[in-house]
């Protein structure tokens, strides 16, 4: 479970993602372009994004807002088709997929649980029909009872009273609506799970009953995870492998322990200073200055390069192509240069 | 609001009344003095429609019992020849005007009723599909709402009825002139009712919950009518209470106009209509007492309304 | 003695069934130039807390007892003027989300000219002058253009700049922060931090900090109080607090924390959740979640008394020995 890439290299991987992209047009509508001059627009809010998740593994994907890692997620659970690129599952590329029927044998291996625990669950539904609706969609239980006996069984297992089951959506505090979504996901028996911003909504000591809850499940059920977060520090506690992502690309890709020792792109260093910890070492270095970029019109060539203290001509002409080392991944001219501190 | 999810999903009625009165609906319907009565009046006029001819003190249809040695009596109240077998007095054929309301009553009320359902089927299918489906779908349902908009509700509902009287043949309009009737008002309102449910729609849509049947590959249909239908019932509660309102008034302008029920059925309208030709030859009973029945009707239907909005809105944000 | 203070403060929020207790017997100082921390989960009170402070407790919940004292003088009895004329020109606040707090229809600079002249007696052109003296301050960059431009042409980080530069306008003694940089990224939340901190060591403002984030605690405060079911359970340097924590309630906090420079397989985890007001326990609210509680905790709420080196702490486990049993 915490092998790095290279070792698995004769296995297939349970999910690989290649060069996944996904724009959207954004211009003004033609008339508008005409009169005021403007070009099409697009917003590349994922842009050839390349990675894999191992079996019973924890592929970890980080970045603030706007830098795509949600867009990811939808893309990995089919809520939305890229625009370039592939996303293989045990090998097989599911956006070739043809018949309605193949493609709902395929959706059975994921599931998704969302960030925020008060819009996941159907006010009007009781917990027991939300968790049974995999059960149904899938046909994998045969009877009424049957259906209710695997309910049961799942609230058991994220820690709720199989009472529970009656009860509606704001009969529980948040916590507990994120364990609904845990059974939820698990009720199809997934592969993997594409897990969003799972507790970022959640306060401090109920996320740690929760990240606890996936790590016992992922151990128990052999699960996959695809664990998307804006903190890094959680990220680093349930992921195997890190993914860094700025403007819709990805900037490093390094086992978990590797990203924090040794972090070798720059925005990964400014994430790590800047993330307040708990034991701030005083002064901290050069904070960098300037803002998040328009993701409409990012930066030339490397996106990073305004905010970056080592960028150089190279850096604002030529958009770094991801170097391979070991099993990591650094986009960033100044490395590949030896020019890294 | 536990009592709406109850009726939500009525496989799973638990039966315990006693939590209905506890809960936080009954709190506040008991709380405002206006909303009871108002709610014993809608009952009240409820009951006497639909039991009309156990209430109705005389069957004002049947010929055989009409006198026109009684006609134009006054309210018992009033001078010597008012007396208790006739209430409120009698109109120009002898018929007791107590009765003709009550049966008019169950006229309007069916009419008013039928008339919300029609709408609301109509416009909260449409806004249902509008919002859910979105692109030239919603644009187009969207338009035909805004033209639609342009006509006030009773000329569209006239225009209806006009087409309806050309088409159908002549013998048969009085009996289906009540249908017409209904068609015309039912189709009149749609629009209000399938932009506030595309409304709903829209950003129900955009919820997780959504997204979740999504991924595990849920027909967009049985997303559409199992999960955003149930949370769209709430607002369509509020908006059909309303509309029983504007229903009913709208019946009673398009009778009052002569272009509604026959007058061998006669509706609230109707009766106003009858008796205001009454009003300043001294028989102002005629006139006045089907007058109030309706503004009473109305009202009562319309604070009901008001409260339901007020009760069910913030919860169900 | 303290700039601000809250002494035994308590507010209550009477519903048809019940009166709930949002705010226990809340007592906090903070002195000139100090930033207090104020930590604690959802529905611990702490918005509540600066509610109280300000004055601006929604009804039907009302401050039932205790002080609000500004450089010792109560505040918290005063009428509405009076209270207008303390919001802002001595106490500013800077809320969480930037949008609400800034008027979408009106430009900057039209806001900070408003807001200065209505506590200080300046006019136009004076105002104008201290708008951009602000604004450059607080780091808004070409100051005396960005005047006329209205909040969305400002990113998240620009705009919570400017609602800081409001909240200085008149010169406060108190800055009353609560969580001012939850809304933001990190990359910007760390210069947001800074900005406070410059600012209020430079003009020797206290900094009243409110914020689940521990993160955010450590880096900007000097001392913290940890709030629970709306009692404070613990008080103390923050430094000491986060390494050595006293009170059950926060070691639990600390411990299920994930740390970046930790590698646990496990997070400790405090069982349960924070008691709704509804349904506060009696004694002491965190007993029924607490690996260490006896007999005692269940009948009487503990106070808050010292434990450990400068810290206090609301908890029976700290019971001097003087004490009649």
């Amino acid at each position: 479970m915490n092998e790095h890439a290279s070792s698995s290299i004769n296995r297939t991987p349970l999910v690989e993602v290649r060069g996944l992209s996904r724009h959207y047009p954004v211009s003004v509508p033609w008339l508008g372009r005409l009169f005021g001059g403007q070009s099409h627009k697009v917003l590349r809010a994922v842009d050839d994004v390349s990675f894999l998740l191992e079996s019973g593994a924890t592929f970890g994907l980080v970045g603030e807002s706007g830098s795509g890692k949600t867009t990811i997620a939808r893309l990995l659970v089919g809520l939305d088709r890229p625009t370039r690129g592939q996303i293989l599952f045990n090998g097989t590329d599911i956006g070739t997929v043809a018949s309605r029927q193949d493609m709902a044998g395929l959706r059975r291996n994921w599931q998704m649980i969302f960030q925020d625990p008060y819009s996941s669950l159907n006010p009007r539904w009781r917990v027991r029909d939300s968790v049974a609706e995999p059960i149904r969609a899938f046909g994998l239980a045969d009877s009424r009872k049957g259906v209710d006996e695997r309910v049961t069984e799942l609230l058991v297992q994220v820690g709720l009273a199989p009472g529970d089951a009656d009860r509606y959506p704001h009969e529980f505090s948040g916590g507990q609506r994120q364990r609904v979504a845990v059974a939820r996901a698990l009720a199809s028996v997934p592969r993997f799970i594409v897990c969003d911003e799972p507790t970022s909504a959640l306060d401090v000591s109920v996320q740690a009953q929760i990240l606890n809850l996936m790590k016992d499940l992922q151990r128990r059920h052999g699960l996959g995870y695809v664990f998307i977060s804006h903190d890094l520090a959680v990220v680093k506690h349930m992921a195997d492998t890190i993914g860094v992502m700025y403007l819709g690309r990805l900037c490093e890709v390094s086992s978990a322990r590797d990203l924090l020792s040794t972090p070798k792109h720059p925005y990964t260093r400014l994430l790590l200073e800047a993330m307040p910890g708990l034991n701030p070492s005083g002064t901290r270095r050069a904070l960098v200055r300037g803002e998040p970029p328009d993701p409409i019109s990012p930066p030339t060539g490397c996106g990073f390069h305004p905010r970056c203290p080592l960028a150089d001509e190279r850096c604002r002409r030529e958009r770094p192509t991801t170097i391979l080392s070991e099993s990591t991944l650094v986009a960033c001219h100044a490395v590949e240069e030896g020019r890294l501190k | 609001m536990k009592w709406l999810q109850r009726q939500a999903n009525p496989y799973r009625w638990t039966g315990d009344w006693s939590q209905l009165l506890d809960g936080d609906l009954a709190y506040s319907f008991g709380r405002s003095p206006a909303t009871v009565v108002a709610a014993g009046v809608t009952l009240i006029f409820f009951i006497a429609a639909v039991f009309a001819p156990w209430v109705a003190p005389h069957d004002p249809f049947d010929i055989a019992t009409l006198d026109l040695n009684d006609a134009f009596l006054p309210p018992v109240w009033q001078g010597e020849t008012g007396s208790w077998t006739y209430p409120l007095g009698t109109d120009g054929q002898g018929r007791d005007v107590l009765s003709t309301i009550v049966y008019a009553t169950r006229i309007s009320l069916t009419v008013g009723v039928l008339a919300v359902l029609l709408a609301a089927v109509l416009g909260g299918g449409l806004g249902l599909l509008a919002g859910y489906v979105g692109g030239w779908f919603d644009a187009l349902v969207m338009r035909l709402a805004d033209i639609q908009l342009t006509i006030p509700a009773i000329l569209a509902a006239l225009m209806i009825d006009g087409i309806a009287r050309l088409v159908l043949p002549a013998g048969d309009q009085d009996v289906l002139a009540i249908y017409v009737l209904i068609l015309a008002i039912g189709i009149s309102e749609w629009p209000g009712y399938a932009r506030v449910i595309r409304g709903v729609v829209m950003a129900e849509s955009g919820k997780d919950y959504v997204s979740a049947a999504r991924v595990i590959g849920i027909h967009p249909v049985s997303i559409m009518l199992r999960h955003i239908l149930p949370n769209v019932m709430g607002p369509m509660l509020v908006l059909a209470s309303i509309g029983l309102a504007l229903a009913i008034i709208a019946e009673a302008t398009l009778s009052f106009l002569g272009v509604g029920v026959p007058p061998t059925t006669p509706s609230l309208g109707t009766l106003i209509r009858v008796g205001d030709d009454f009003l300043f030859s001294g028989e102002w009973w005629i006139l006045l007492f089907p007058a109030f029945a309706l503004v009473a009707l109305v009202l009562a239907v319309n604070v009901l309304g008001d409260w339901m909005r007020d009760a069910l809105d913030p919860k169900l944000r | 003695m303290a700039l601000l203070e809250l002494q035994n403060v308590r507010v209550e929020i009477p519903l048809r069934r019940q009166t709930l207790v949002a705010l226990d017997d809340v007592s906090l100082h903070v002195e000139e130039g100090e930033v207090l921390g104020v930590v604690g989960e959802s529905g611990a009170g702490k918005s509540l807390t600066v509610d109280a402070i300000i004055g601006l407790v929604e009804p039907p919940g009302r401050i039932t007892h205790g002080e609000v004292l500004l450089a010792g003088r109560r505040i918290d009895n005063l009428p509405d003027e009076a209270l207008q004329r303390i919001r802002g020109a001595q106490i500013g606040v800077v809320f969480q989300d930037p949008m609400s707090s800034l008027n979408p229809l009106y430009s900057i600079g039209y806001q900070l000219v408003q807001t200065i002249r209505a506590h200080l007696d300046v006019d136009l052109a004076a105002a104008r002058r201290r708008a951009i003296e602000l604004l450059a301050e607080v780091g808004i960059p070409d100051p005396d253009r960005r005047l006329s431009f209205y909040p969305h042409q400002f990113s998240g980080g620009m705009r919570q700049r400017v609602v800081i530069a409001l909240a200085l306008c008149a010169g406060p003694r108190v800055i009353i922060a609560d969580e001012p940089t939850t809304a933001l990224d990190v990359s910007t939340q760390a210069q947001i931090l800074d900005l406070l901190r410059r600012l209020s060591r430079q003009h020797r403002t206290a900094v009243v900090l409110i914020s689940h984030d521990m993160g955010v605690i450590a880096e900007m405060a000097d001392r913290v109080a940890v709030m629970y079911a709306g009692r404070i359970v613990e008080t103390g340097a923050v430094q000491t607090l986060i390494d050595r924590p006293q009170h059950p309630y926060t070691q639990g906090l600390m411990s299920s924390i994930p740390r970046i420079d930790q590698d646990v397989d496990r997070l400790a985890q405090v069982d349960g959740a924070m008691p709704r007001l509804a349904d506060i326990p009696a004694g002491c609210a965190f007993h029924p979640r607490c690996p260490k509680f006896f007999d005692r905790c269940r009948r009487e709420r503990p106070d808050l008394r010292p434990a450990g080196f400068s810290h206090e702490a609301a908890c029976w486990l700290f019971d001097t020995p003087n004490a009649n049993e």
